[in-house]
């Protein structure tokens, strides 16, 4: 149930962005893992062709750029959504209350963790711990906090942030 | 402990010099914490609102790292008073400025108050939270602009590199490490001193100096605060290990889940390099030292050491069995030294104060102090800097003022998933590597979680074993495998379907994951869970052979239900259950439907009645 599909197959992908990215990092040794970041940064996640790229432009297998690739938890091989939901799943957020906010947010949005909503409009994260314990449980929608949240209060500002057009589907 | 180690002491003692400091100025915490409940639009408006009155060349505002009291978010403190203020919105910045800054009236609905008198408390040394701490690694925090070297140079900083560079040789500089009894605070406890030693010693070029900043735990954020407030004081002890290992370059891996951290270092870097800390012929001395930042991409078994190198190399962070420990064979097979945040951050104050000044502080054979990021059921959350050997009572009751709403505490939990927890019955262990180590938890690397008599044991264990098996990096079979069977397990027991027989299993499988797996993650992973199972045994059983969650937090072992006498039928629980669980006419007593109901709630949260239980 993800949102992959509707790419445009590689010409969504301009791969000429990736040069200034391979210009700086070029002979440094260990620079497969800050490069597949600056990648992500450019495209938003891991588009096959860029790993292709990265592969041939460092001289290294394809199986081992895929291998670094899904090892980490930052890196992502598909599209994401317009907006990103993290929901802290750290200790204290989870003594606190975040399973709550993950079961409110999946019935609302019909979504799953990992996962983006069939519109492409909510991508839903959990993670462990953002470091942001004291104010237990933490959410982060689009890289900022909000802190002590509540599900009905999340869910409300979901509702103002997020249109939610073919989310009753399954 | 006691009356010789309140904060002011040690700071007036041997740390403090506020020369360069003007007189009147106000700190405004930007630690990530106090960033998201909006510290920052804070600090805009206070300048702002001096500006109008014509004060910004008398009264500076300033960014500072965290003050630890997290819980009482955003925090400012006006200097020369030390006026604590809590939970400051911009909408009281005009009160500040014009009370406190012009008629030298304190803002006494802005003070922080005792949470049993309910007076207002003026000064921060005075609240409870900070009275039995001891700040060393910690004491800029609040106090320092993080991304203004001179700041930190006011305050002695530089000056353990220069004493170092001047007068000491790399082997004195070692001695001095290991007579002053540093452990290593990442959590293993090993002597720093003697780690410096054995990476000196190996006769091959080039060497690293590494700093592990990937900080992983769950409910942990020590090394983050340190680095966000302090910089500096990480890199000078970097620098420091490195002219006595003799290593020419180093790298600090960073989680990149922290990017505030990761800002303020590169800034530190910058400007010492700007300065001659760092680079070619250091302050004229014959050493060289740079320094990287590496960000790691989020996989939490890149803490362990060896990981977290095979990370800086470009790989899959998969550990390499030891020994060879790092110290002869570690990044591209040299000699590296790896260290915590923290144990870089107290060597130069080691170095300049001498060893016999941190052989005093703390505990027998754990001198110094220990960091907790304090969490979960207590009042005080937040970062607290404590003496080795203080007791986990002091720290949760008196620091942490105790559990909230009255509730009865539970457990608390040291070293997050790969540390275990201790009942009621332990809270007057002292707290450093040994005693927590004989008591059957550990030190760690310093996040405490508190829980409380609403949280279920076994489902704590449970969320401790799902992270630890999401975490495996899947190398050895013991720890993916054996992690996995034991969540499996875990949720068996929780979904009311486990049998006596599950508890020697667990016991069986965890025997195997601590004698066969890699590295610390697989051998530490079952310790939470075993530690659960030797003090709430009880619980599991609740769970097995009555099918019961005690707690009321398993899912499968509880219902929702509506008290009828108390429900008045407004209807808004039923407009709100996700899965339409709930049915009844208007002003007419609500029922639940248990095959319905996902157990979310939402209605219980959302009830203004209290007419909603768990049973």
């Amino acid at each position: 149930m993800t949102a992959s599909d509707g790419d445009g197959g590689a010409s969504a992908v301009d791969l000429s962005l990736m040069e200034p990215v391979f210009q700086k990092y070029s002979g440094q040794p260990g620079a497969l893992i800050p490069i597949l970041q600056k990648a992500q940064d450019i495209y938003n996640y891991l588009p096959a062709e860029v790993l292709q790229l990265i592969a041939e432009r460092l001289g290294i297998a394809l199986s081992k750029v895929y291998g670094v690739a899904t090892f980490y938890a930052q890196f992502y091989l598909e599209r994401r959504g317009k907006h990103v939901l993290k929901i802290c799943d750290g200790t204290a957020c989870h003594v606190k209350g975040t399973p709550a906010l993950i079961t409110a947010v999946e019935e609302e949005f019909n979504v799953r963790p990992g996962e983006t909503t069939l519109d492409g409009e909510l991508t839903l994260e959990v993670v462990y711990c953002i470091g942001s314990c004291a104010l237990a449980p933490a959410t982060v929608l689009d890289g900022r906090v909000m802190g002590r949240m509540r599900p009905t209060q999340l869910l409300q500002h979901l509702r103002r942030h997020v249109s939610k057009t073919s989310v009753q589907e399954t | 402990m006691g009356e010789q180690t309140n904060v002011r002491i040690v700071e007036d003692a041997a740390l403090t010099s506020t020369k360069d400091l003007p007189s009147q100025w106000i700190a405004v915490c930007m630690g990530t914490g106090c960033v998201s409940s909006a510290s920052a639009e804070v600090r805009q408006a206070l300048i702002q609102e001096l500006e109008r009155h014509g004060l910004s060349s008398q009264v500076e505002v300033r960014r500072t790292g965290c003050f630890g009291f997290c819980a009482a978010g955003p925090i400012v403190v006006i200097h020369p008073d030390e006026t604590f203020y809590t939970r400051v919105t911009p909408a009281d910045v005009k009160d500040i400025v014009e009370q406190h800054i012009l008629a030298n009236r304190r803002v006494e609905r802005l003070m922080y108050r005792d949470p049993v008198t309910k007076v207002p408390i003026e000064k921060w040394y005075e609240i409870g939270f900070y009275s039995k701490q001891q700040r060393i690694v910690l004491h800029n925090c609040g106090i320092i602009d993080p991304e203004n070297i001179d700041h930190y140079l006011a305050r002695e900083g530089y000056q353990a590199l220069h004493k170092v560079l001047s007068e000491m040789t790399p082997d004195q500089v070692i001695d001095e490490v290991i007579r002053s009894g540093l452990r290593g605070r990442g959590g293993g406890g090993f002597p720093t001193g003697l780690k410096w030693k054995i990476t000196r010693q190996t006769p091959r070029w080039p060497k690293y100096v590494i700093c592990n900043a990937d900080e992983g735990d769950p409910g942990a954020f020590m090394d983050r605060s340190t680095l966000e407030g302090d910089p500096h004081s990480v890199i000078e002890g970097m620098i420091i290990a490195a002219y006595a290992i003799g290593a020419r370059y180093g790298y600090i891996y960073c989680r990149a889940e922290y990017p505030l951290a990761i800002h303020r270092l590169q800034v530190a870097l910058d400007q010492a390099r700007q300065r001659g800390f760092l680079g070619g012929n250091i302050r004229g001395f014959d050493f060289s030292f740079d320094l990287y930042i590496k960000e790691g991409a989020g996989a939490f078994v890149c803490g362990e050491e060896t990981a977290l190198m095979a990370s800086i190399q470009g790989d899959r962070g998969n550990p390499w069995p030891r020994p060879p420990y790092p110290a002869v064979s570690g990044l591209w097979g040299q000699p590296s030294n790896v260290n915590n945040v923290k144990s870089y951050a107290y060597v130069p104050h080691i170095i300049r104060l001498g060893a016999d000044w941190f052989k005093q502080l703390g505990a027998p054979d754990n001198p110094g102090t220990a960091i907790f990021a304090l969490t979960g059921m207590v009042n005080n959350t937040g970062l607290i800097e404590v003496p080795m050997g203080i007791t986990l009572r002091e720290i949760i009751y008196d620091i942490g003022g105790g559990i909230p709403d009255g509730r009865k505490f539970k457990a608390v939990q040291t070293g997050g998933p790969l540390g275990g927890c201790l009942p009621e019955a332990y809270l007057d262990t002292p707290v450093d590597f040994d005693s927590l180590c004989a008591a059957g938890a550990v030190m760690g690397s310093g996040g405490m979680i508190v829980a409380d008599e609403t949280t279920c044991m076994v489902e704590f264990a449970k969320y401790f074993m799902r992270f630890a098996c999401d975490e495996s990096c899947g190398k050895c079979p013991p720890c993916r495998i054996g992690s996995t069977r034991m969540l499996e397990t875990l949720e068996c027991i929780t979904a009311g379907l486990g049998t006596l027989e599950d508890l020697d299993y667990l016991r069986y499988l965890a025997n195997g994951m601590q004698k066969g797996s890699l590295c610390a993650l697989g051998q530490l992973a079952p310790s939470p869970v075993m530690s659960a199972l030797r003090h709430f045994e009880d619980e599991f059983r609740a769970h097995i052979e009555e099918r019961r969650c005690p707690a009321g937090k398993c899912h499968a072992l509880i219902t929702y239900e509506i008290i009828a006498d108390l429900c008045t039928g407004c209807m808004v629980c039923a407009r709100n259950c996700p899965t339409n669980a709930i049915r009844g006419e208007k002003r007419q007593p609500h029922v639940i439907d248990p095959a319905l109901c996902e157990r979310c709630g939402l209605c219980k949260e959302l009830c203004k009645f209290d007419a909603i239980v768990v049973r």
